[in-house]
C-alpha cells in the first residue's frame, strides 16, 4: 500500500494573535509545529504500515522553506520520504489554490491508495484543503475520521458527528481527514532524529509540479480577505436571581425579545 | 564560535521536552512522595529509544552526539531529577564504559542491550570506605582458572536492584593501590551478588540506591573489562563522562525551579501588585539567570569537549561543579521566592531543593572537582 500523509507547518500556539494594525497573524516568538490534527493522520498512516508490510509513507506539505524542519520531524516520527512543495509563486494561495497544487503533486507522485489529511490546521481552522484535495482528485472522501480499520482494498471508517458516529466504507484510492480521538501520535526518536538529517526532503518548485500559473498564489486564489481583526471581547450577560413567577416571566420575555423563545 | 543548537539537537530538545512534560512530570510528586522506581517511564523511555542516545548506532544507540544527551537529560531533570538521574547512570556509568573499554564480544553481549533499553546499567565503586578515596577499595577479586571470585559490598549504587548489568570495581592487587584495581562486567543473576540495604535519601528518592554485596561471587574471566589492574583509568575516564550527565541534571534542575518561580511571580500578588513587579525580587531573578546560563555555557562546552576525543576531565570537573553549586543555590532562591508555598509539598521547589543537594555529592563532590580542576593547572 502506498499512504501519502499531508502535514502542515503551523504555529505553536492555540491563541493565535493578531496584529491589530495590519490584521496579521503574529508569528514572532512563536515556535512553529506540525499541526496537531495532521500528527494524528501521520500515526495513523504509521500504524498501518506497522501492520501491513510493504507498505510505503510519504509526507507531503506546502511551506516555506522553514518547513523543512517539519518534515524532518514526521521522518523522525517514522516517515519513509519527505516531499516540500515549496516556491514564491505558490504564495498567497488560498485554501482552493493550496488543493489544486498539492492535488497536481499528488497527481505526480502517483499510485496512492489513501491519502491522510488532518482534519483541520490551528491557524487558518479552514478543515477545507483535505476535502478539495479529494474533490481535485476525484476520489472518495470520509472526513472526521476516529477509527480507521484496511479490509482489502475498502477503508471502513467512523465518522464522528457530534453525537455519536457512522460508519462508511471506501474504495481505495480514498481521502480521509483525521481527529484527534484517533490515536496517540508517537514519539519521535532519537536515533530517528539522527537518521532524519541523513535523509533528503525533495524540494518541489514552480517548475517540478505542472500548474496552471493563473490558478495558483494571491491571483489565482478566488478568496480575497479584506479585512482580519480579534472580535472585541462580550460584556457579561445578564444574570436573573430568584425562582417565582415573575422572574421566570422576566426571562421568557427577554427571550422572546431577542427572538429565542 | 557559534552558540547555536543543531537542527538535530533542537529536535532533541522539543522531543524530551514533549517527554518530560507529558510522561514524567505528572508522576515526579508521587515518586518522590512513595520511593517508587517509576519503571513505566523507564520502559517508556527504552521504547522510545531514549537510553542510548549518545551510543554508536552500530551498538544499538541512537548515535546521537553528547550535547543531544545533555539536553535530554536537562530536559527530564527540568520536571524530575530521579528520571534523569536514571537515565544518566545507565547511560554514562553503564554504557559508557563499555563503549570506551569493551571488547567487541563484550559490546555486543551488553552495550547493544544496555543502548536499546532492554537492559538496565548500573556503576559499582563507592564503597563505606572508599568514596572519594577510591584507592581504598575493599571488595577483591580473585582469579581462579576461568574465572574471577569476587568479595566485598559497595554501597550508594544508582539503579542498584533494578539493574540487569552492573561494571563493578574491586582490587586485583592490593599492594598497587590505584593501580590494583579491576573492572568486571557483572551479571544481576551471577552466583553470590546480592542485592544488600535499599538506601532512603533528601532527594532523587524514587531512583534506587542500593548496597551491592559480593560473596564469593563468580565472575567468568572473559567479563574482566579493560585490562587487569587498569580498572582505576575506566574509573575516572567514566566519571569524567558521568560528570557531564550529573552536570546536566543540576542545570535541569535549576531550570525547572527557575521557570516554576517566574510562572508564580506574574500570578502572587502581595501589597496589590505581583511579585514579579518588586525590585528587590527582580534583582534575584537576574542573578539567577547569570548564574543559569553561565553554567550552562560550561556543561555544553564540556559536552562537545568530550565529542572532541581530547582529554575533557577539567571541563566536565567545571561543568559538574558549577552546574551542582547553580541547582542548590538556585532552588534555595526560587523555594524563598514562593514564601510559605515554596517550603510546602504543595508546590514542587521544595522537591526540587531535596534533589539538588546530591548533585554536589555524587560523581565526585565538590571538592572532588576542585582537586581535579586544581591538579590540572599544576600539574
Amino acid at each position: 500500500m502506498k499512504i501519502i500523509v499531508c502535514i502542515k507547518q503551523v504555529p505553536d500556539t492555540t491563541e493565535v494573535k493578531l496584529d491589530p494594525k495590519t490584521g496579521r497573524l503574529i508569528r514572532d516568538g512563536v515556535p512553529s509545529i506540525i499541526n496537531p490534527d495532521d500528527k494524528n493522520a501521520l500515526e495513523e498512516a504509521l500504524r498501518i504500515r506497522d501492520e501491513h508490510e510493504g507498505t510505503t509513507v510519504t509526507v507531503v506539505s506546502m511551506g516555506p522553506p522553514q518547513a523543512d524542519v517539519a518534515m524532518r520531524e514526521a521522518l523522525a516520527m517514522g516517515a519513509d520520504e519527505a516531499i516540500l512543495i515549496s516556491g514564491r509563486e505558490f504564495g498567497g494561495s488560498d485554501t482552493w489554490a493550496t488543493s489544486y497544487i498539492i492535488a497536481t503533486a499528488l497527481k505526480k507522485i502517483g499510485d496512492f491508495d489513501i491519502i491522510l489529511c488532518g482534519r483541520q490546521a490551528i491557524d487558518g481552522d479552514t478543515a477545507q484543503v483535505g476535502p478539495q484535495i479529494a474533490e481535485q482528485l476525484g476520489i472518495p472522501q470520509i472526513t472526521y475520521v476516529q477509527k480507521l480499520t484496511i479490509d482489502g482494498n475498502k477503508v471502513i471508517c467512523e465518522r464522528a458527528l457530534e453525537d455519536g458516529y457512522t460508519v462508511v466504507e471506501a474504495n481505495m484510492p480514498v481521502l480521509l481527514t483525521a481527529i484527534k480521538e484517533l490515536n496517540t501520535p508517537r514519539y519521535m526518536t532519537p536515533k530517528g532524529i539522527y537518521d532524519a538529517y541523513k535523509q533528503t526532503v525533495r524540494v518541489w518548485g514552480f517548475k517540478d509540479v505542472p500548474v496552471d500559473e493563473a490558478k495558483i498564489g494571491l491571483k489565482g486564489s478566488p478568496t480575497n480577505v479584506n479585512k482580519t481583526f480579534s472580535p472585541a471581547p462580550k460584556g457579561q450577560g445578564e444574570i436573573l436571581e430568584g425562582a417565582d413567577k415573575n422572574t421566570v416571566k422576566t426571562l421568557v420575555d427577554k427571550l422572546v425579545e431577542k427572538h429565542l423563545l | 564560535m557559534d552558540f547555536k543548537l543543531s537542527a538535530q539537537q533542537e529536535l532533541m530538545q522539543q522531543l524530551m521536552r514533549s517527554f518530560a512534560e507529558t510522561e514524567v512530570k505528572p508522576l515526579a510528586a508521587e515518586i518522590d512522595e512513595t520511593e517508587q522506581y517509576p519503571r513505566a517511564t523507564v520502559n517508556k523511555m527504552a521504547k522510545n529509544g531514549m537510553l542510548g542516545i549518545n551510543i554508536p548506532a552500530e551498538y544499538g544507540g541512537a548515535g546521537a552526539d553528547s550535547l543531544s544527551y545533555v539536553i535530554a537529560i536537562e530536559e527530564l531533570a527540568k520536571v524530575c531529577a530521579t528520571t534523569a538521574i536514571i537515565m544518566s547512570a545507565h547511560t554514562s556509568l553503564a554504557c559508557g564504559p563499555l563503549l570506551a573499554f569493551g571488547t567487541e564480544e563484550q559490546k555486543q553481549k551488553y552495550l547493544v542491550p544496555l543502548a536499546k533499553g532492554e537492559k538496565i546499567g548500573a556503576f559499582g565503586l563507592t564503597e563505606p570506605n572508599a568514596g572519594t578515596d577510591s584507592a581504598a577499595q575493599q571488595t577483591t577479586a580473585v582469579l581462579e582458572g576461568d574465572h574471577f571470585v569476587l568479595n566485598g559490598s559497595k554501597c550508594f549504587i544508582t539503579n542498584g536492584g533494578q539493574a540487569d548489568v552492573y561494571i563493578i570495581f574491586a582490587m586485583t592487587d592490593k599492594s598497587k593501590g590505584n593501580r590494583g584495581i579491576s573492572a568486571f562486567i557483572v551479571e544481576k543473576d551471577f552466583p553470590g551478588f546480592s542485592i544488600g540495604k535499599i538506601e532512603h535519601k533528601l532527594g532523587i528518592r524514587a531512583s534506587a540506591t542500593t548496597e551491592l554485596i559480593f560473596e564469593d561471587c563468580i565472575v567468568p574471566k572473559e567479563n574482566l573489562l579493560g585490562e587487569m589492574n587498569k580498572g582505576f583509568k575506566i574509573a575516572m575516564h567514566t566519571l569524567d563522562g558521568g560528570r557531564v550527565g550529573v552536570a546536566a541534571q543540576a542545570l535541569g534542575i535549576a531550570e525547572g525551579a527557575f521557570n516554576e518561580t517566574i510562572k508564580y511571580m506574574k500570578e502572587r500578588a502581595q501589597f496589590g501588585k505581583p511579585l514579579a513587579q518588586f525590585q528587590g525580587l527582580q534583582w534575584m531573578v537576574a542573578d539567577m539567570k547569570c548564574d543559569i546560563e553561565s553554567a550552562k555555557l560550561l556543561l555544553y562546552r564540556a559536552a562537545m569537549a568530550k565529542d572532541s576525543g581530547k582529554p575533557f576531565s577539567m571541563d566536565a570537573a567545571m561543568a559538574k561543579l558549577r552546574c551542582a553549586e547553580t541547582a542548590m543555590s538556585v532552588t534555595t532562591k526560587c523555594v524563598q521566592l514562593h514564601g510559605g508555598y515554596g517550603y510546602s509539598r504543595e508546590y514542587p521547589l521544595e522537591r526540587m531543593m531535596r534533589d539538588a543537594k546530591i548533585t554536589e555529592i555524587y560523581e565526585g563532590t565538590s571538592q572532588v572537582q576542585k582537586m581535579v580542576i586544581s591538579g590540572q593547572i599544576f600539574k
